[in-house]
């Protein structure tokens, strides 16, 4: 069958079987690879991409469920050159090691902020709870997404953590 | 690496459309809803489906309204939407309380309460949610739509008695006048796991009579996910302490778990009376406070 998806703002048109995952025809048909194949059983949530307006595993949704419909991946999230504030949050807060998980936590955070812009770090645990991270203890994860909060509030977020 | 087998797939553009599907394609085709049950079960093969019928475009499914003294809920309604939702939770707090421990956030986004009901999981918290509620659900067929109760819809694990040709279309509750509460209890070995025991219960008081009581229960083996004998012991019965711990003693014997990995068959039976008392005691404060949708009480 033949769908199109609009991936990232651009629309790509390709022939897929209808089982094929979404996260396979993001990595293999699109060669957006900053998606994670993880767990595959929708527990890890380094899938986790924007189905129009909110996330979701895409390990778990067939590509043919997105015809016609818009995705955002990790390659979507910068602007104008610009890392997104919790791209820069991630990198100030030291909120990932390995970096395997990181594309899904940061999808999740974004769609958090723009529907609670001063989240408690209760509500980014809760927020993140569907997805994994063997790394980071999830404490500097919390710490990366209140620092985009403060960021986008205006508020000169503290920096680093010293030592 | 876990893929579905081949499968072939249309796009229902209506109701009527997805039933004609259904009705062409016989019973080896499936809806698909969310797919968050569906699809993992096609990738582990344990589901085989010949023809998918995609009814994701249905918006007209997508609702919930108070109509007729009716909360009525869309079968496309997204568990995010149920837990979003002012109405449901004002109304019947206990499917907030499901929601919150259904899954995680991002499986909640996409999974659909209709498919949650149609793929009829033993252990499924909405089921014991509508059977505690006395829920109705309507059925659409090529011949129209007709209702069963909540108590009726499930023919056992991963059986309903939705026909290969019908389509699960709304759930409906009523709304009754009076002092009524809900709640839900769930215990799960971690976040987005099933449960491995839960219970809810529903009341409705006259005074401090109980004039009706409801209640789920899932993953312990308990006909219809309800607790049919607990519901009689409590029907007329005064709403106190001890009457609850009658009604726990009384689900827990008329339930059949099993053991498996999330537990011994003896754990579950303590779960199902502890947590029916602790989703009791819960739906009163809730019936004594300010409706429903009361703000937690003391657990």
């Amino acid at each position: 069958m033949q769908i199109t998806v609009n991936v990232n703002g651009a629309d790509y048109t390709r022939e897929v079987e209808a089982r094929l995952l979404l996260i396979h025809f993001l990595r293999d048909d699109l060669g957006l690879t900053g998606s994670h194949w993880g767990c595959d059983t929708s527990n890890c949530g380094a899938c986790v991409v924007w189905l129009d307006d909110t996330p979701v595993k895409s390990c778990t949704v067939l590509a043919a469920m997105a015809d016609g419909h818009r995705v955002r991946t990790v390659e979507g999230l910068a602007a104008g050159g610009e890392l997104d504030p919790v791209q820069q949050g991630f990198a100030e807060c030291h909120g990932l090691q390995c970096g395997f998980c990181t594309p899904g936590m940061m999808l999740t955070a974004r769609w958090l902020l723009d529907r609670n812009p001063d989240p408690s770090p209760e509500e980014i645990r809760e927020a993140l709870s569907g997805q994994i991270c063997r790394c980071t203890g999830y404490e500097n994860i919390v710490r990366s997404v209140l620092w985009a909060a403060k960021q986008e509030a205006g508020q000169q977020p503290a920096t680093r953590q010293p030592g | 690496m876990q893929v579905p087998a081949y499968v072939e797939y249309e796009k229902a553009a209506s109701v009527e459309h997805a039933i004609a599907l259904l009705t062409r394609f016989g019973p080896e085709a499936r809806i698909l809803a969310g797919g968050h049950s569906l699809i993992p079960m096609m990738k582990l093969r344990l589901a085989q489906p010949e023809t998918l019928i995609d009814i994701n475009g249905l918006s007209e499914l997508c609702y919930l309204r108070v109509t007729d003294g009716q909360l009525r809920i869309g079968a496309l309604t997204r568990h995010a939407q149920l837990l979003d939702s002012a109405a449901a939770g004002e109304h019947f707090a206990i499917l907030h309380d499901a929601e919150r421990v259904i899954a995680d956030p991002i499986v909640r986004n996409w999974g659909t309460v209709g498919g949650s009901l149609c793929q009829a999981d033993p252990s499924e918290d909405l089921s014991a949610a509508f059977a505690a509620l006395k829920a109705t659900m309507v059925i659409q067929g090529p011949g129209g739509s007709r209702t069963v109760s909540a108590r009726e819809f499930h023919t056992g694990p991963y059986e309903t008695v939705v026909a290969p040709h019908e389509l699960l279309t709304e759930i409906r509750i009523t709304i009754r006048p009076g002092a009524g509460g809900s709640a839900y209890e769930k215990v799960g070995r971690r976040v987005g796991d099933w449960p491995v025991g839960a219970a809810g219960a529903a009341i409705w008081l006259a005074g401090d009579t109980i004039a009706e009581a409801g209640i789920g229960l899932t993953a312990v083996g308990a006909p219809h996910f309800a607790a049919a004998e607990a519901e009689d012991f409590l029907n007329g019965a005064p709403a106190t302490e001890a009457s609850f711990a009658q009604a726990g003693q009384i689900a827990a014997e008329h339930c059949q778990p099993s053991s498996d990995q999330r537990g011994p068959a003896d754990y579950k039976r303590h779960l199902a009376r502890e947590l029916t008392v602790r989703a009791l005691r819960r739906a009163l404060a809730r019936a004594k406070g300010a409706g429903q949708g009361a703000p937690e009480a003391s657990r």
